[in-house]
């Protein structure tokens, strides 16, 4: 009788503290996953945000819209290339870092680790207006000195081929710091005697890497991986302050499609293609796990 | 982890017994040790240029932001001014008002960053420590959460706010990120650490279990509060599609807003002012960066790890 007074009371009083996230986690985020869903499969559009319930199912029209429209087909295609390159680029330079201030020959540890993660903590916009003026085709730093070296860089962020490629230097500039911050906690969890086992055993440096570091550090990489590829599939803040998603939709990408159609008002087809990016998340961080994940 | 770790410690082992005699009997190099050597300094050097590369956009950013407009466009460019002016921000705040925009930026992020820590706390300590009915589903919801991207929410979530007349209001700007999944699923990691008998021992002096949360747990929690609470801060103050999407009147403007509207409104690019505008966007975050890395730096990594 007790007990089970005690126990009811726990139960409110763990209510209570529940219960201001509770109802905000239900009404900003579980009530939109939801009507994203409802949204997909119907035929609403801006004028019917005031009559959300006064639309028509149309099943899975959007989805084939979204998935037959060449638009959409470039954008997947661009994000694709994106997480492609940017993904292995940003991890393999974050363990390249992180292997190297791990070594014990670096001076200066704390100051390499804080600068290399700065760029992390500054925001998109400002970030923006510092790249736009370094990829400045007349007078920016980056083809004045391809400049001296006789080299005439190309209009970086208005041609064709080169727009997503300097997108994925500074999504890589800005991301590097923060998987190498992790992988190099992860490096420190490493027991040095393994290093030293294997020092005397005449293992190099390249064999100590490949045997050691990387088996060991499998679950931090695979932890980089599936953080770096959610938030690069989602691939948008770069283009849009950057290229506009150009030109001629060069850098468009799938989440940036979705913020497009949304302005245009068609809210039914831009919740399809949000959730058609959704099960691309929930896939890509599958196979992650498939791939690296720790063998038994 | 240790499982791994023991895998390969065998494995070493191995490897030891397998090699050759020649190689055990040479001289057993360790360039670890030493410190000024042909190696490290290339290596050194390498990490500099890195560096520069990193931390370079940014200085100059900084350093432009002082400089007369031709002087930003010399190559190369310039570490230390020839010329220190301060039009740029006179002229960038005589056309905008950034004083209101910095102090909206101020207080959304510090009401999101109290209430969304908060609240991350409460309900982490719930599920951590206590029992309750719809405990798994909870955070079973919690967890499934994590991985959604924000843009699917977006669509709806400006339907929701438009349908609650929240347009262009500071609630738009704060309402949507006070609940905070990730946010949750760290304090309750952090949460699980605390030791039972210390809330068993305040429950048996006769301290109910909202003066047990806040005299016990959260000064308990201390790291785990800062850490969040800078991140969150750092996310609030850097997010700027939302808010350019939720506010319509210069008023309600954050400083990303405005940066944002300003660049891409303009018709001569006027440098000077972008990068002043840039500036007072980035340098008190790296400023607080710089003074707070540790957790940052330590709070990421552990976060990273669990």
């Amino acid at each position: 009788m007790t007990v089970s007074a005690r126990r009811r009371r726990t139960g409110l009083a763990a209510w209570g503290f529940a219960l201001p996230f509770t109802v905000l986690f239900a009404v900003f985020m579980l009530v939109p996953v939801a009507s994203s869903l409802y949204m997909a499969f119907t035929d609403m559009h801006g004028a019917d945000l005031r009559t959300p319930w006064a639309v028509n199912f149309v099943g899975f029209d959007n989805f084939v819209e979204a998935l037959t429209d060449p638009k959409f087909q470039q954008a997947a295609g661009n994000t694709l290339y994106f997480v492609g390159v940017a993904m292995p680029l940003t991890l393999a330079l974050a363990l390249l870092l992180a292997v190297l201030l791990n070594s014990g020959l670096v001076w200066f540890r704390s100051v390499f680790r804080v600068g290399f993660y700065a760029p992390v903590v500054t925001s998109i916009v400002a970030v923006a207006v510092v790249w736009r003026f370094l990829l400045q085709p007349d007078f920016g730093l980056v083809n004045s000195g391809l400049g001296v070296l006789g080299i005439d860089g190309p209009r970086w962020l208005t041609d064709e081929v080169w727009a997503m490629p300097s997108l994925i230097v500074m999504a890589t500039w800005r991301n590097v710091g923060y998987s190498m911050v992790i992988l190099l906690a992860g490096l420190q969890g490493i027991p040095r005697d393994v290093y030293e086992a294997s020092a005397i055993d005449g293992a190099g440096p390249v064999r100590q890497f490949r045997s050691i570091t990387v088996p060991l550090l499998r679950p931090t990489l695979l932890f980089c991986a599936v953080i770096t590829g959610i938030g690069y599939l989602q691939f948008f803040e770069e283009p849009f302050v950057m290229t506009q998603g150009g030109p001629l939709g060069a850098t468009n990408s799938v989440a940036y499609e979705v913020f497009n159609q949304f302005g245009f008002g068609n809210y039914g087809l831009s919740a399809a293609m949000s959730y058609i990016l959704f099960v691309a998340v929930v896939v890509l961080s599958y196979l992650q796990f498939r791939l690296l994940r720790t063998e038994k | 982890m240790s499982g791994d770790m023991m895998a390969a410690g065998t494995r070493t082992t191995g490897v030891r017994t397998g090699a050759p005699r020649a190689a055990q009997a040479a001289p057993g190099e360790s360039p670890r040790r030493r410190r000024l050597t042909p190696r490290s300094t290339v290596l050194n050097v390498a990490l500099l240029i890195g560096l520069a590369a990193s931390i370079g956009p940014l200085i100059w950013m900084v350093v432009s932001s002082v400089e007369p407009e031709g002087e930003i466009r010399q190559f190369p460019p310039t570490l230390i001014p020839d010329q220190v002016t301060w039009s740029n921000y006179t002229e960038l705040f005589a056309s905008l008002n950034f004083p209101r925009y910095f102090l909206n930026s101020v207080v959304v992020a510090l009401i999101v960053t109290v209430g969304s820590v908060l609240f991350s706390a409460m309900v982490g300590y719930a599920l951590a420590k206590l029992d309750f009915p719809g405990k798994r589903t909870l955070f079973a919801l919690v967890m499934g959460t994590l991985m959604v991207p924000g843009m699917v929410t977006f669509v709806p979530l400006f339907v929701l706010v438009a349908n609650l007349d929240l347009v262009n209001t500071y609630a738009a700007l704060v309402l949507p990120f006070l609940a905070a999944p990730f946010g949750v699923f760290l304090m309750r990691q952090f949460m699980l650490d605390v030791p039972d008998e210390l809330l068993d021992a305040a429950r048996v002096d006769g301290a109910g279990e909202f003066r047990t949360f806040f005299r016990i747990v959260l000064p308990q929690a201390r790291p785990a509060l800062a850490t969040l609470g800078i991140l969150t801060f750092l996310g609030s103050w850097n997010n700027f599609l939302w808010p350019l999407v939720a506010v319509q009147s210069a008023d309600k403007y954050t400083l990303p807003v405005a940066l944002a509207l300003y660049s891409t409104g303009q018709n001569t690019v006027q440098y000077g002012l972008l990068v002043a505008g840039a500036t007072v966007i980035v340098l008190p975050i790296l400023i607080v960066f710089l003074v707070l890395q540790r957790h940052i730096v330590q709070g990421v990594s552990t976060t990273g790890l669990k």
